[in-house]
């Protein structure tokens, strides 16, 4: 959020994934896929962390975390 | 020591107000209607000046909903009406009901249904206090005969509401309403005025649900106290979260409901004349027991062994009370301005005990104490 | 784990949602939270209020003061609780049938008073709770339970609706258009008077399907299409606007605020007290 976006990574909270696509279809460089009804990021090298799959997530599952809060 | 300017000559919707506001009142919403509509205009006028809130809502839901929202943000809140407006709002009291919001709903009863007769007297929605709103709920109605027993019972109303966390009902009709009657108001230092029990400033194990050992009802918090919690009209668990479970259900409602059933001797009132060698009883209340008193005195005039008995708290009903003088009458009258709804109850509660009869009447028109006196002759 | 912003506005334990997969819903309750982020407001003094129906069932999972209400009644219960207590922010989150059909008193009352209160209508032109029937905002000829043979009803502009109705502030974004949808939120509760955001929603489950609308991804695209922002809007033809709709802040001005007027009659006794 006010974090610079080197320090920023992006997460999958699967739990709350209902595999409804918008973020892969709307991801500007294709990082996502739906792999068994779920997100999955597929190719994190292309990833601009733009956060638009975050903001238009309807289930919260996708989002730009820090890079400390890993294991939490 | 009786203050000069506490002696007032004002009508039952006046009286109303002042009590309304004695007991703490600090938000008024409603929507006008007669005859209720001078409780509304007299809330306008006064509420600024105690620093309280009135505000005219678009219609009578709303007057409901903005009650019940004041109460939430931690005001006392009032709402009066007539039977089409009552009527209107009785999907938001069960809300009320169910979400523990205290409130007060003043009905003065007009003849119905529908838009009936407007400026004349009834007391045909003293069931609808009861059933009115869908489900199963906790109610509790007061109904007085006086202008200043109006404001004595709208201060229990407040009282009870905030006890008991739940929405009271003030049954007047348009007899005590709009009746005219000097009224000596107490001091503020005789009145009883009862507050919700809150919770704990920073409590953070605070359960907007859970009742503590020793209370009633749960602690109520206001919106911006700093607890942040929830309120729903679905059934929800003690953290006040929605809740499918059966058994969530089953221990909500039970709580609701008992919290008025075990405590009946706290939240019934009547009153009682000649109720010791009566032969015959006339129960009444509201306006019409004045005319049932008179009826009892012209027949004691006669020799007649009649007494009265009027029960204050129409919900819960008095129904012990009424099946014990039951077993010592030969009769007992139910005289009403409907076509037979309180009658129901007392013949619930009697059973075969004594025979009963009704004094009834739908056509806007008092019931007189002769028609009353006459019906005591019949049975005698 | 979960983000930030969720973690610090949500009550997580209640995730997640009840809502359909690729309910636009979700999406806007996100924009809700992130405009009250961004505006640094204190959870504490945040009221949200809803009536019923999916769009309703928001507060729940949101850390404020939530109240949810009846049936349209949201806005009601809403003006008791700014009225009692005018320091809260008021939100109301209703949906377009809570607010414009059975609600639709409530709503054009509140504006009329331009009361503070800040209403965002997810508007997904269906009642979905109930299971798919039309609803104020069906667009005329499409297919709901209750219209099997095509809608004969018109819609409603609900955010123009608002503004006629005297709000001091109307906007429009969709589910797509996010970051529109979270400035116009937070314009909205900035404005000291009654606002209203319709953030136009999908309903993949019962609009969708029913109107065969494709996968939610064709309805986001949809939403990408034709929504024209309000200014672009002007240079375009009658023909070119042809099966568009307008999103964009459509009224923000200032006027007299009501408990800011009932404040001046208080004051007005303050003496006397």
């Amino acid at each position: 959020m006010s974090k610079g976006k080197e320090n920023l990574k992006l997460k999958v909270k699967k739990e709350w994934c209902k595999g409804c696509s918008i973020c892969v279809e709307f991801c500007p460089k294709k990082v996502l896929a739906i792999k068994g009804d779920k997100v999955e990021i597929t190719d994190i090298e292309k990833c601009i962390k733009c956060g638009l799959c975050e903001l238009r997530c309807p289930d919260f599952a996708i989002y730009l975390g820090g890079m400390d809060d890993e294991e939490k | 020591m009786m203050k000069k300017n506490n002696v007032k000559f004002m009508q039952g919707n006046e009286a109303c107000v002042a009590g309304a506001i004695a007991a703490g009142m600090k938000f008024y919403a409603g929507y006008p209607i007669t005859p209720s509509t001078e409780i509304a205009e007299v809330s306008a006028q006064l509420l600024p000046k105690v620093g309280g809130k009135f505000i005219q809502m678009e219609d009578e839901i709303a007057g409901m909903a903005a009650a019940i929202g004041g109460s939430l943000a931690g005001l006392k809140s009032m709402t009066a009406t007539s039977g089409p407006g009552f009527s209107l709002k009785q999907e938001n009291i069960g809300y009320a009901a169910i979400a523990e919001i205290p409130c007060v709903i003043v009905d003065v009863q007009r003849g119905g249904p529908s838009t009936g007769l407007p400026t004349a007297p009834s007391q045909g929605d003293i069931m609808q206090a009861k059933w009115g709103t869908h489900g199963d709920h906790p109610v509790i109605a007061l109904s007085p005969s006086s202008v200043r027993e109006t404001f004595d019972l709208t201060v229990r109303c407040f009282n009870l509401a905030e006890k008991y966390r739940t929405p009271v009902m003030l049954m007047l009709d348009e007899v005590v309403g709009h009746m005219r009657e000097k009224i000596v108001i107490p001091d503020a230092s005789e009145i009883e005025v009862i507050d919700r029990i809150k919770p704990e400033p920073g409590d953070s194990n605070y359960q907007p649900y859970k009742v503590k050992e020793g209370q009633i009802v749960p602690a109520m918090a206001a919106y911006g106290d700093g607890f942040r919690f929830h309120v729903t009209g679905l059934i929800h668990d003690e953290s006040g979260f929605p809740s499918n479970s059966h058994e969530v259900a089953d221990k909500l409602m039970t709580r609701l409901m008992k919290k008025v059933e075990d405590n009946l001797d706290d939240i019934i009132a009547f009153e009682e004349n000649h109720i010791e060698d009566a032969e015959v009883v006339v129960l009444s209340y509201g306006g019409t027991a004045r005319s049932a008193k008179s009826a009892m005195k012209k027949a004691r005039e006669m020799g007649l062994k009649v007494g009265m008995f009027r029960p204050i708290t129409i919900w819960p009903f008095p129904e012990k009370r009424v099946a014990e003088i039951a077993k010592n009458v030969k009769a007992i009258i139910v005289a009403e301005m409907n076509y037979g709804q309180l009658v129901l109850e007392v013949e619930r509660v009697v059973k075969n005990a004594a025979p009963i009869y009704h004094v009834g009447k739908i056509n806007g028109e008092v019931i007189t104490p002769d028609e009353i006196l006459a019906k005591i002759k019949e049975v005698l | 784990m979960s983000s930030q912003l969720i973690n610090q506005y949500y009550r997580a334990e209640k995730l997640p949602h009840i809502w359909c997969p690729g309910c636009g819903h979700g999406i806007i309750t996100r924009a809700v939270s992130q405009a009250i982020h961004n505006m640094g407001l204190d959870k504490d003094k945040v009221c949200i209020v809803s009536g019923i129906g999916c769009s309703s069932r928001a507060p729940g999972y949101m850390d404020f003061n939530t109240l949810h209400t009846t049936h349209g009644r949201a806005l009601a219960f809403a003006t008791g609780v700014k009225m009692a207590r005018p320091e809260l922010e008021v939100i109301v989150i209703s949906g377009d049938g809570d607010a414009a059909a059975i609600g639709g008193n409530h709503l054009i009352h509140a504006a009329r008073r331009n009361i503070n209160i800040t209403t965002i209508v997810f508007n997904n032109n269906i009642y979905g709770m109930t299971g798919g029937q039309y609803s104020p905002t069906t667009p005329t000829g499409d297919l709901a339970t209750t219209a099997p043979f095509g809608n004969i009803d018109k819609s409603f502009d609900i955010a123009n609706l608002a503004a006629a109705a005297g709000a001091t502030y109307a906007a429009r974004a969709t589910a797509y258009h996010v970051p529109q949808l979270t400035k116009y939120i937070e314009n909205g509760i900035k404005n000291k008077g009654f606002s209203l955001v319709e953030a136009i929603s999908v309903c993949p489950t019962y609009y969708g399907r029913k109107n065969k609308k494709g996968t939610v991804v064709d309805q986001m695209n949809w939403l990408k299409d034709a929504a024209v922002d309000v200014k672009a809007a002007q240079k375009l033809t009658p023909e070119q606007m042809e099966g568009k709709f307008l999103i964009g802040e459509f009224k923000n001005v200032t006027e007299p605020e009501y408990t800011q007027e009932y404040q001046k009659i208080l004051d007005r006794f303050k003496k006397e007290r």
